[in-house]
Parts: C-alpha cells; sequence; structure tokens
C-alpha cells in the first residue's frame, strides 16, 4: 500500500465479510428469533385482534400493522448488532486488529455498516415473507420501501456503533434498545395511526422521532402517512449525518478506541 | 543492517488520571530500529514498553512526538506505514469462534492483501498450525492460540513485527519453539522488534537491546558491546589460611575480604578500575599469579561473568535510586 492511498477497499470488504459471516454463525439470535417474535405480533394483533379492527386509511388492520412492526424489530436488531459487532472486540481485546491495521473510519464504517444494512435487507425480506402467511398486502412502492429500509438500517446501524463505543458494560449496551427504542417504537405509531390520537397526545407523538419513522416506512408501503414523506425522509437523513459526524469525531480523537 | 527502517523522535505520552493528576507512560523517547536485526526491549512492568509498541501500531495517541517507519509520518502516511507493521499482542485477543484458516485470512484482507490460500497454508505450515486450520480458536491450546496470534500477524507479510511478550506463561518448550520461529522470521529478513521479561530470551535473540524503565530509554547498544561495556567478572578465591587485610602485591585489583579473611572477592570487568583494558578474566589470571608470586595460598576459585540479567538488574537498580 504506497503512500498517498485514501482507501484500502479490501480492508472494508473484509469486514463486511467477516461481519455477515458473525451473523451466520449467530443465525438463530440475529434471524429466526426477530422473525419468531414478530409472527407472534402477527398472530395477536393482525389475525386475532385485527379481524376485529376498522381499517385505517382504507387499509386493513392486520396489513396497516407491518411497517410498524418491520420498523420495531430493524431498529431493535440493527442497534443491537451493530453495537454489539464493535463493543465486543473492545471488551475482549481484539480490537488491537482493527486499530493497527491500514483502514480508517470510511473502511469501519461501510464494513460495518454496510454489513448492518444487508443483515436488515435480509430480516426485513424474511419478515416480509412470514407476514403473507398472516395477512395480505402489497406494497405501493416496493424500490422506495427498500430504499427507506437501507436509510433507516444504516442509520440505526451508525447509531449502535457509537453505542458499542460509549457503553462501558454489557448493561449499558442493552439499555438503550430495550428502554428506549423499543418503547418509542411501540409509542410510534406501530399499532395506530397518531392521527386518530386525541389532542394534546397527537402533538406529544410527534415528539418521538420513531413516529416520522414508522410514518415514512407506512408511506412507500401504502402511499398514505401521518406526516409528509418528506419530512420523514429529512430527519432520518439528518439523522444518518449526525451519527456519521460524531464517529468521525470519535475516530479522530480516538475516545474510547485509542488510549 | 544500518539502515533504520523506524524512527522515533521525542516521543512523549501522559496520561490523564482522575483529579487532575497524569501519569508519564513515555517521556522523550527516541529510538532508531535498523533493517533486519532483532531488538530486545527490557523493563520492568509498568516501563512504558507495551505503551511504546501502542504509539507505533496505532492503539496508543502520542501526547508528542514523531514516529517515522519506512520512511513514511505515523501521523499522516499512516496507512502506508501500518500496512508493512505486524503486531502479535501480549494477550491472546482473537475470536475464539472463528476459524484458523479464516482468522489468518482475515487478517491478510484487513491490511489490505488480496486472498492466498497458498501463502496462508504456508504460514500455517511454518507454525505447525495446518492440521488445525478447520478448527475454532477456542478448541486450540494455549500455546497454538499464541501461534494464531502470531499467523494472524504474518498473513500480510509485515517488514517489521513487533512481539509483545510473545513468550510470557508459556512452558519451556514451546518457549524454545517461538525462539526458533522468530530466527526463522529473521531468515527471511523481518525485522522484529520484541518485548520480554525473560532475559535469557533477549541474551539468546536480540541482536541489539533497549533497556526501559518509567518511560525513558536509560539505554541502547549491540547485546555484544553491552555485555562488553558494563559485563563484570566476579572471582571468589577461597584462601588456604585466613588473611588480615589485602595483600600488597594485590591491593591494585578491586578486591575485597571477606570477614573471616578466608575469601577474596574480585569485581572487575572489560574494562579494569586501573584503568587497563584487561578483560576480568584476563584480570582474574594475573590475580591468581600475583597471589602465587607473593605466597598466598588458595584452595578453589570460582569464576562468574554477569549475565544480561546482571546488568539489566543493576542498571534498572540504578535508574530508581535517582
Amino acid at each position: 500500500m504506497a503512500a498517498g492511498i485514501r482507501f484500502n477497499a479490501r480492508g472494508a470488504w473484509s469486514i463486511y465479510q467477516r461481519e455477515l459471516m458473525r451473523a451466520m454463525r449467530t443465525a438463530f439470535q440475529s434471524i429466526l428469533s426477530p422473525v419468531l417474535t414478530t409472527s407472534l405480533y402477527f398472530i395477536v394483533f393482525g389475525t386475532v385482534i385485527g379481524a376485529r379492527m376498522e381499517p385505517i386509511d382504507g387499509v386493513a388492520y392486520g396489513a396497516f400493522i407491518i411497517p410498524g412492526l418491520l420498523m420495531l424489530t430493524l431498529l431493535g436488531e440493527t442497534t443491537s448488532n451493530s453495537s454489539f459487532g464493535i463493543y465486543m472486540p473492545r471488551f475482549t481485546g481484539t480490537i488491537y486488529e482493527l486499530l493497527s491495521a491500514p483502514v480508517g473510519v470510511a473502511e469501519t464504517l461501510i464494513g460495518f455498516v454496510g454489513a448492518a444494512a444487508t443483515k436488515g435487507l435480509i430480516l426485513a425480506g424474511i419478515i416480509l415473507g412470514t407476514a403473507t402467511f398472516f395477512v395480505d398486502y402489497e406494497i405501493a412502492h416496493p424500490i422506495y420501501a427498500i430504499g427507506y429500509i437501507i436509510l433507516v438500517t444504516s442509520s440505526f446501524s451508525l447509531f449502535g456503533f457509537i453505542l458499542g463505543i460509549w457503553a462501558d458494560s454489557f448493561e449499558k449496551l442493552g439499555i438503550i434498545p430495550l428502554l428506549i427504542l423499543t418503547p418509542l417504537t411501540f409509542l410510534g405509531g406501530t399499532f395506530y395511526s397518531i392521527d386518530e390520537l386525541p389532542e394534546p397526545w397527537n402533538t406529544v407523538a410527534l415528539a418521538n422521532p420513531i413516529a416520522f419513522l414508522v410514518s415514512g416506512l407506512r408511506w412507500t408501503f401504502y402511499g398514505t402517512s401521518d406526516v409528509s414523506i418528506w419530512v420523514s425522509l429529512g430527519l432520518t437523513l439528518g439523522f444518518l449525518a449526525l451519527c456519521t459526524c460524531v464517529i468521525a469525531f470519535i475516530f479522530k480523537t480516538g475516545w474510547r478506541l485509542r488510549e | 543492517m544500518t539502515e533504520p527502517i523506524l524512527s522515533i523522535a521525542g516521543l512523549r505520552k501522559v496520561y490523564s488520571g482522575p483529579k487532575g493528576t497524569s501519569v508519564t507512560a513515555l517521556d522523550s523517547v527516541d529510538l532508531e530500529i535498523r533493517k533486519g536485526e532483532i531488538f530486545a526491549l527490557l523493563g520492568p512492568n509498568g516501563a512504558g514498553k507495551t505503551t511504546l509498541i501502542g504509539a507505533v501500531c496505532g492503539l496508543v495517541r502520542p501526547t508528542s512526538g514523531t514516529i517515522t517507519a519506512f520512511g513514511y509520518d505515523l501521523a499522516t502516511d499512516w496507512r502506508a506505514a501500518r500496512a508493512r507493521i505486524g503486531l502479535v499482542p501480549q494477550e491472546l485477543s482473537t475470536d475464539m469462534f472463528e476459524t484458523v484458516e479464516r482468522a489468518v485470512a482475515y487478517s491478510r484482507g484487513l491490511f489490505g492483501h488480496p486472498p492466498d490460500a497458498e501463502r496462508i497454508a504456508e504460514i500455517l505450515k511454518s507454525l505447525s498450525l495446518y492440521e488445525k486450520r478447520s478448527s475454532q480458536i477456542r478448541e486450540l491450546s494455549g500455546g497454538m492460540k499464541r501461534r494464531v496470534l502470531i499467523a494472524k500477524a504474518l498473513a500480510h507479510e509485515p517488514e517489521l513485527l513487533f512481539l509483545d511478550e510473545p513468550t510470557a506463561g508459556v512452558d519451556v518448550e514451546l518457549r524454545k519453539g517461538m525462539w526458533e520461529q522468530i530466527g526463522a522470521l529473521r531468515e527471511r529478513g523481518t525485522t522484529v522488534i520484541l518485548t520480554t521479561h525473560y532475559i535469557e530470551e533477549a541474551e539468546l535473540m536480540a541482536d541489539r537491546v533497549g533497556i526501559i524503565r518509567a518511560g525513558r530509554i536509560l539505554m541502547v547498544d549491540d547485546k555484544d558491546a553491552m555485555m562488553q561495556r558494563m559485563g563484570t567478572t566476579e572471582a571468589v578465591i577461597d584462601l588456604a589460611a585466613p588473611l588480615s587485610a589485602v595483600p600488597d602485591a594485590v591491593a591494585d585489583f578491586p578486591l575485597t575480604l571477606s570477614d573471616d579473611g578466608l575469601q577474596l572477592c574480585y569485581r572487575g570487568g572489560a574494562v579494569s578500575s586501573t584503568g587497563s583494558s584487561s578483560s576480568g578474566s584476563e584480570d582474574v589470571a594475573a590475580l591468581t599469579k600475583a597471589l602465587i608470586a607473593a605466597g598466598v595460598d588458595y584452595r578453589g576459585i570460582d569464576v562468574h561473568d554477569s549475565s544480561l540479567e546482571d546488568i539489566f538488574v543493576d542498571l534498572v537498580r540504578e535508574g530508581g535510586a535517582e
């Protein structure tokens, strides 16, 4: 590798491959477990309770909850996978190899985030496939849906990466996904439309950033949403940019990475 | 063998502690490593050996100073420099659930090299790991795990290899195996910097030795030159009859008489206290002749040349007394 080379593509590819293999090695935890959980949601809320619910914005209740459930799983899994992916090398000391290699912030992020986004897409595909066994649905804008899923999983894998660097214990690693992300996703319109909430709860719900993500994904599925797709897209891109800046700062200063 | 491939100048690392305190781990370290040599860095625990390695390998951010490897400044051209440096850490740090072959292939890719199954097989064979290539690392013995770390460090064919305490906590047989492997690396032209607690290891392997204490390099020299310059010869002469004082005939020699008058102890070296350039053993031979000429009879002589360990202990002790 000569002087002046600014990107180590093979290094990024190696990280990407390794992270995917790690997911395959823990397929039960990474893929089967969320699929099982989501299936249970479909059975309880989609089939049993959903059969007695009125359609929302012309969409059958069972189909209406698909984007929200997808978001619930993707946010949790992507954040956990990514945070675990960087926390474990820190915890076990294997991070020395990454830090001593000719890879910088770009290669590291492409490797980790690319793998997390790929895992997210695989997971989304499996969940959507599973959903067909319980409810009938059609995706209005499939390309936008794929793009939006990639955007959200990339953003939250960056967020998870920050979390994995910030955490200094397994407890801290689990706090954010369990105590913040999951409740916010539940309250972010996964099972209902925010528009149907009475005031002031309608306004309060809009203080929840996850509501915008759920709404954005729902638009790609059914063409209707609680808030404008552009607002959802802008917010997601803003979050992606913020996380990227934070990680660039972490690499520049070596915070919790280099002594 | 004189071209420096690593130059460290004015390297300083200060760790911030609680309540505004700070610890200086490296203090104005200057060091040059020559191409193709084996350099042993010796020092007591907490001397700064691992911090120094970490600063070169990118694990530690120096507070000040410059590091140049292969002509590249590590602060700016770190990619080009790191691509040619390998590190075997002190701890057994690797993904224990990965197979040996995959772990080594990952390291090769991480350093920007294309996959090369033949090269990886060659490395694994040289470290007697080929038969275990499909095993998960967690299934291996401690010695094998350490060899996996060496294989990972060699995967990108580094020209400069750091071995941080490569034989710490391993049995004698494995330690000798490691020494053979380090010797083989030298044959291939790899420059090796090793830190060790085993002075015997440095004495056996190293071309040059550096001694570090409290973050400061106390001395860097060719091992043989250091032994010659700082080594001493100690000879204990058991006398046939007690003496009341050191005889005048041998008063110029660096001698001490035991309390019971039955032992004369010589402690001199390559450069004797009298200013002559005679070696310690020649000095002892001259001493024994002088004793016989003076009529002092003796029953036995125990001669002992100081080892690198003695020099190390003396230097570190002197440093500690500052």
